[in-house]
């Protein structure tokens, strides 16, 4: 029992990382329909950037602090020299520009950073809490809460502010959104940074129990996309389902099945899932029209 | 006719130009890579620019043809080329089986399953290595021909070389016949295919196993002229390379596909000389032509010069 308690935990924290991937994948998803392959190198971004500013010297919180907003800087660039002026590109080729964009910040990071593992000092120690004889350290609850702080925000943002209901808009209706005014193309960019923050957020947070290096973004992509696949691409709701649940069935499949096969059972339940419901646990069903 | 005969001459004479121009075994090597990769590409394209479904997991069907060259001589004490006939049995009904549920999906979904696919193919090579060998990999028996071991750049060229025009040969047939404007249908439009009579589910599940028989090819044409296979060659990166290729070169042209793989090849071979700045400048050219040529390059540049002359004769 306790064991399983165990499992649970680890698969939430992983789970919310991928939640928060996912999330970011869903963002630009509706607002452009581009699937961003570098969403990954976003969360590689907010790690790395935070431990090498907090190497050089800057106190650790602002250090995180300036890592977002340099993550927010890349987001922003990537949406305004690559995906603007690809514009109206099909899926594929948009899918092949983002992942030259990744394969370019991943390039960056090397030559800019390094090529080793680094890892950031918890906030809160690294004394594990014992909870129902589950080993439980203090940063597990930092990323469950800051994923449930960042799905507040977004709630907010998105629901009482104008350019919170201008993303909705476009998500819903593109054209309809551009009749009514809305800047749709800002749009996109809008929610290119907000993406990216969201990224190097779960990054910094994720960063002392995982650690960090150049490389961390593809498999995070992957799982990311996965997740929100799962869940229904499109849908926040489904995204933070399906991340969890990815992560979830990771950690049992590891610790009760085999761990060499990890990263497979996620990928079996997303068949199966997909097989029986093509949109995801909570898409809306498409109908192709001739 | 003529269509199908142009691209298989264009490759045999492309090769001969770079047969005499190479002055070093070192650009023959890289130019059997190409041809290596140009056929998988091929195949590829078959599915993903004919019949408009995408692939994120093909490396597993490369991987396969890899490791059945590895795996049937070392441990069942089969011929090379009786291994890859296997490899290519196995991946051609893997594809077969799983094809028909995978290919009911679309788009993203679609992209997500063929991915999880290729995932699970290479978790398997990297996992069981008593068969594998594991992460190490494991080498490749020499390909013995008429009592004779093939080895030497030069030899290499030719027959890679002659297995990729044969392959252009093939697609370009397929492109011209029948099934080849079925499939075209169907990446138009599913439901307009199937009105006029096209079985859609029968047609994807083809353009699978055919691509994935390209690949298995390739995979242990790969091996043999390696000599080692890691399960790097069946990993998502592969798989992302083998579709970047398809659509750097140009979606649904056969000439385009092994452009694009002599891009692919041969560009991080170049970019050694910009050391560590190597990935940065690969991510680089694959945004910049992406965003320049979405057609990709071949389509591109033949819409160029075909614009040209028609601007000219008006």
């Amino acid at each position: 029992m306790a064991e399983i308690l165990q499992f649970t935990f680890s698969g939430l924290t992983v789970g919310a990382v991928y939640a928060l991937v996912a999330l970011g994948f869903t963002l630009i998803y509706n607002a452009s329909d581009v699937i961003n392959f570098a969403q990954g190198e976003f969360v590689m971004l907010g790690g790395m950037t935070t431990v090498f500013l907090a190497a050089a010297g800057i106190p650790l919180p602002v250090a995180a602090v300036l890592a977002v907003a340099a993550t927010v800087g890349v987001g922003l660039l990537l949406w305004a020299l690559a995906i603007e002026p690809a514009r109206g590109a099909t899926a594929v080729t948009l899918i092949i520009i983002t992942i030259g964009a990744s394969i370019f910040l991943r390039g960056a990071a090397q030559v800019i950073f390094d090529k080793q593992f680094h890892s950031l000092p918890p906030i809160s120690g690294d004394s594990p809490i014992r909870l129902g004889g589950a080993a439980v350290l203090p940063q597990t609850f930092w990323v469950l809460g800051g994923a449930m702080a960042v799905l507040v925000a977004l709630w907010a943002f998105l629901e009482r502010t104008l350019s919170g209901k201008a993303v909705l808009a476009t998500a819903a209706n593109r054209l309809a959104a551009k009749l009514v005014g809305v800047n749709t193309s800002l749009v996109v960019g809008l929610s290119f940074g907000v993406s990216a923050a969201i990224g190097a957020l779960a990054g910094i947070l994720v960063t002392p129990i995982t650690l960090t290096s150049y490389d961390v973004g593809t498999l995070l992509a992957l799982k990311g996309f996965a997740a929100a696949m799962l869940g229904g691409m499109g849908n926040p709701f489904g995204a933070v389902i399906g991340g969890l649940l990815v992560g979830l069935i990771e950690a049992y499949g590891a610790g009760l099945i085999s761990s060499d096969y990890k990263d497979a059972f996620a990928f079996i339940v997303i068949l199966l899932v997909l097989f029986f419901m093509p949109a995801g646990l909570f898409g809306k069903r498409r109908v192709e029209r001739v | 006719m003529a269509q199908r005969f142009a691209t298989p001459l264009v490759l045999v004479a492309v090769m001969v130009v770079v047969w005499f121009a190479a002055d070093s075994n070192f650009i023959l090597r890289v130019a059997s890579l190409v041809f290596i990769y140009g056929l998988a590409a091929i195949g590829l394209n078959i599915l993903v620019g004919d019949a408009g479904q995408v692939s994120l997991g093909h490396a597993g069907f490369l991987g396969i043809g890899a490791y059945a060259v590895a795996i049937g001589p070392t441990t069942l004490g089969l011929h090379p080329l009786l291994s890859m006939l296997a490899g290519v049995v196995i991946a051609g009904l893997i594809a077969l089986v799983v094809g028909r549920p995978v290919l009911r999906l679309k788009g993203h979904a679609l992209a997500v399953a063929t991915l999880g696919l290729g995932i699970l193919i290479s978790m398997v090579i990297t996992n069981e290595a008593w068969l594998t060998g594991g992460p190490d990999g494991m080498p490749v028996p020499r390909l013995t021909l008429f009592g004779e071991r093939i080895r030497g750049a030069d030899n290499w060229f030719w027959i890679t070389g002659a297995v990729l025009v044969i392959g252009a040969l093939i697609a370009s047939s397929i492109k011209a016949s029948p099934t080849g404007r079925a499939l075209r249908a169907v990446h138009d439009s599913e439901v307009a295919a199937m009105v006029s009579g096209v079985d859609v589910a029968k047609y994807k599940n083809i353009a699978f196993v055919i691509s994935a028989i390209y690949a298995a090819v390739a995979g242990g044409l790969l091996a043999l002229f390696d000599g080692f296979v890691t399960p790097d060659v069946a990993g998502f990166l592969t798989s992302v390379e083998l579709i970047t290729m398809v659509v750097l070169g140009g979606m649904g042209s056969v000439l385009g596909a092994v452009a694009g793989a002599g891009i692919l090849t041969a560009l991080p071979q170049v970019l050694t000389a910009f050391n560590e700045y190597e990935h940065m400048v690969l991510g680089l050219i694959m945004m910049v032509v992406m965003i320049g040529l979405r057609a990709g390059i071949v389509p591109s540049l033949i819409a160029l010069v075909s614009g040209r002359r028609r601007a000219k004769a008006r």
